[in-house]
Order: C-alpha cells, then structure tokens, then sequence
C-alpha cells in the first residue's frame, strides 16, 4: 500500500470523510431504538451532530501543568487511533491491505479504553478513578475472549490479513467466533449490561466527569469511531461474497447496520450488571466458549 | 463566520444537557422533574439528556428553597458548569423559598446567590411545565450565544429579598 492510498483511506474512505457521518448515524441509530422499544419518537435524526458541534462552542475549563496538557492529548489519541481502525476495514474488496493488518486494526481498537482509563486518573477526580478502575478490570476480562474469538478465526483459515478473511469462506468455527465477538462488543462499546466504567448518574460520568467542551466532543466523537470499527470488524468477518463491488459494499453496511440495532436492542432490554456479575460472566461463560474455540481451530490448523 | 454563529444558535437550542440539583427540596419537585424525563413525556425528542457531570450541563435545573448547608454547594456546581448555561428553578421554593419563607436554617430564594434565567412555579409543577421551562431556557441560551454576558453575573442581594 502507498503512501498516497495509506491517506486516502485514512482521511477519505472508509477513513475519517465517511467514518465520521457514520459515526453520528450509528450513535443516532442507538437512541432511536432504544427510543421505539420505550415506546417513545427519540431524538431527531440530527442530534449527534447538533450535540458534537454544541459541544466544541462551550467552554473549557483551564487547567494547568503537565496534568492539563495529558487530559487534553487522551481524547485526541482515541479519536486518531479509532479512526485509523476504520480505516482498516476492507469496506470495497481488493482495496489493498497488507498481511497483519489484522493485528494492527485490534491494537488500534484497544488505544481508545486505554486512554479512557488514563484519561480518569490523569483528570485526578474519584469517580473518574473509579470508572477508570472499572474499564480496566472489564478490558481485563473482556479482551481475552474478544482475543482468542479472532485469533481463532485467523489460525483456522491461515491468514492475518482483513482481506483474505474477509474473501475466505465462512466455517462454522467462524461463526462461533462471530458469536464470540458479539458477546464482547457490549463491553467494549460501554452499553447496558456492561456500561459500567462510564455508569451514568451512579459515579457522576466515570473517567469523563472532568471533562467538558471539544475535549468532550472528542470523547463522544470516538465513541462513535468505536461503534463503526468494531460493527465493521464483525461485518468484515460475516458478510457474504459478492462479486460485484457495490453489492459486497451495500452487504457490509447492512450487516454493520443490523450489529448496531441488535445492541441497541440489547441494551435497551437489559439493566447495568455490577462489576463482579460482569467480570463472572467473562470469566465463566465466555472464556470456555473462546477456548474451545481456539482449541478446535489449533486441531483443525494441525490436521490440514 | 455569520452561518457558523447560526449553525451554533441552532445547536445549543437543540441540544441541552441538564443537570439537577436539589439544594434542599422536600422530593416533591425532584419526583416530577424525573417523571419528566420518563418515556411518558420523551424529553430526548428536544435533544435533553440528563447528565451525571455538572462539567457536561448546559442547563441547570435547581429545586428547593436552598438551605444554609446547601448555598455554597450551589454557588461551586454553578461555577463548574462551563459557558454559555442557563438556570431553570423548578417549583415554588426557588423562587420565592415558598411555606418555609422566615425559616432560620435557609439562605433563599435561589436568586440571592445564582442567576436564574426561568422560573417554573408550582407546588410542584407538572412535568410538562417543566418541560417547557427547560425548551425555553434552551431557547435563551442560544441567544446568549451571540451575546455573552459579563464574565461575573452581579447579584443584587436586595433586588430579590421581596418578602424579607
């Protein structure tokens, strides 16, 4: 991949030009259907913009020191790095991708609740290090599954390449991954049942709570990042073949599309879990899921 | 530079974040004032969210007569709400600190040591008045945003003490 490619994707598409607009529509996407399953209209089709741009027009409080300068670089870290995960996603086939970029697109989605749990001790404030404390315990336990779900995807079908997965035909083990996946993106996104570093009204906003104006909007603009880097990653590996280009492309929106309601659906239906319910239920349930998982791909790589 | 001044007077309007404060309310207003925010009435449909930092509010939203103990934590949530941000009093003890008016224990109505931009009176007021007071208070506050107000808001302690 040039370098002249590297910044198209990067800035135009799927990079930040599209990232963002999709970013808002999937946060909007969110609160409309919790909204209908409440039975209520939910806010106008516009309102993660209005609230973004309303954000970046409000003050910021001064702070001072080195202290400042780190909560001031977090948010701007997150927002870089989540949207160099979008641009990772093999959105249009033979679009190019290198061999590992894989692994890249995982380190990247890490960065953001790396910075949120910096972000809530830098800011110094005891409900930010307690949310902090909460992000890293659940990132802890959730990463693991979320981990080995994809590791065993990649071993069962010999590659660390986005694309060749993505061109691969799906195997069940593939779906157990998918599921896997599933399972670990209500934690990663921060929504009902695992919202529980960001627990709204219970510690005030968790690592955020010091936060206010563009740094804010730049914490809700990764967040959004987040939501399409990580439905696209389940939709990379989900879709179905297509050979014309427009209809793979139209496939992956849809599925990113149909990620994004099921977790609305989810966590309109399901209550904050506490932080022991949570991190058991990791550690029980899913973490035998992912094991068996890896450990059928690991036969199946030996046995081919 | 005009358009972006409008596109931001359009954005404050449509989007105010709340925050609550009770300094001292007997829960009356605090029960209508969340009932408001219930599906029943769909708050989200102006754009409100309730947030859990005062460092998040465009809007803040105050009940009771504001007790001794409790003025100085009003004067600190209101300083550490960033600008622009509007004060909405809800029910009758902000105002005017309502049946407990004399009482030793208070330092009230809230005007004597915050601005107040909307007054929603009532004992307690129906949530959608309450509604209503925040749309409006929106509305001021998309105004201000072209006219920012002095950095320190004079408080005339006489200017409110009407009935004292």
């Amino acid at each position: 991949m040039s370098l002249t490619t590297a910044l198209a994707r990067l800035l135009i598409f799927p990079g930040l030009l599209f990232a963002v607009p999709a970013a808002w529509f999937f946060l909007w996407v969110e609160r409309k259907a919790v909204a209908l399953m409440q039975g209520r209209i939910g806010p106008p089709f516009m309102q993660p913009f209005y609230d973004f741009i309303k954000l970046l027009g409000k003050d910021v409080p001064v702070r001072e020191g080195i202290g400042g300068l780190l909560m001031k670089a977090w948010p701007l870290l997150a927002v870089s790095s989540a949207a160099g995960a979008v641009a990772l996603l093999p959105v249009l086939p033979a679009q190019g991708g290198f061999q590992g970029d894989l692994i890249l697109l995982l380190a990247l989605l890490e960065v953001p609740s790396m910075c949120i749990i910096a972000a809530g001790f830098s800011s110094r404030s005891i409900f930010g290090e307690i949310g902090s404390a909460r992000e890293a315990v659940l990132s802890v336990s959730y990463n693991i599954v979320f981990l080995l779900a994809i590791l065993s995807i990649a071993v069962s079908q010999h590659t660390f390449r986005l694309e060749a997965l993505a061109g691969l035909p799906a195997t069940p083990l593939r779906w157990l991954g998918v599921a896997a996946l599933l399972a670990c993106l209500p934690a990663k996104l921060h929504i009902n049942p695992f919202s529980l570093p960001n627990a709204e009204q219970e510690i005030y906003a968790g690592p955020m709570t010091e936060y206010a104006g563009h740094e804010l909007a730049m914490w809700e603009l990764a967040h959004g990042l987040e939501w399409v880097a990580a439905t696209g990653l389940v939709a990379t590996l989900a879709a179905p073949r297509f050979a014309l280009w427009w209809l793979a492309a139209l496939a992956f929106v849809a599925l990113s599309f149909a990620v994004v309601l099921l977790l609305a659906v989810l966590a309109s239906a399901t209550a904050r879990l506490a932080i022991d319910t949570t991190v058991r239920f990791y550690w029980h349930c899913t973490l035998i899921f992912a094991v068996l998982a890896i450990s059928s791909a690991l036969i199946m790589r030996f046995r081919s | 530079m005009k358009l972006w001044k409008r596109l931001m007077c359009t954005c404050r309007r449509r989007s105010p974040w709340l925050f609550h404060m009770n300094s001292g309310s007997c829960n009356g207003c605090d029960i209508e004032f969340v009932a408001a925010l219930t599906p029943r009435y769909d708050a989200e449909q102006l754009g409100v969210l309730l947030q859990g930092s005062p460092r998040h509010a465009d809007i803040l939203c105050v009940t009771g007569p504001v007790t001794r103990k409790a003025a100085d934590a009003i004067k600190t949530v209101y300083a550490q709400a960033p600008g622009p941000k509007a004060v909405v009093a809800i029910g009758s003890c902000p105002a005017t600190t309502n049946v407990f008016i004399e009482s030793r224990t208070l330092e009230g109505p809230l005007g004597r040591h915050i601005p107040v931009d909307v007054f929603v009176p009532g004992c307690p007021p129906r949530p959608d008045a309450i509604l209503q007071g925040v749309a409006k208070a929106a509305a001021i506050l998309a105004e201000r945003a072209d006219h920012p107000p002095a950095a320190a808001p004079v408080i005339k302690p006489d200017a409110v003490e009407v009935q004292r």
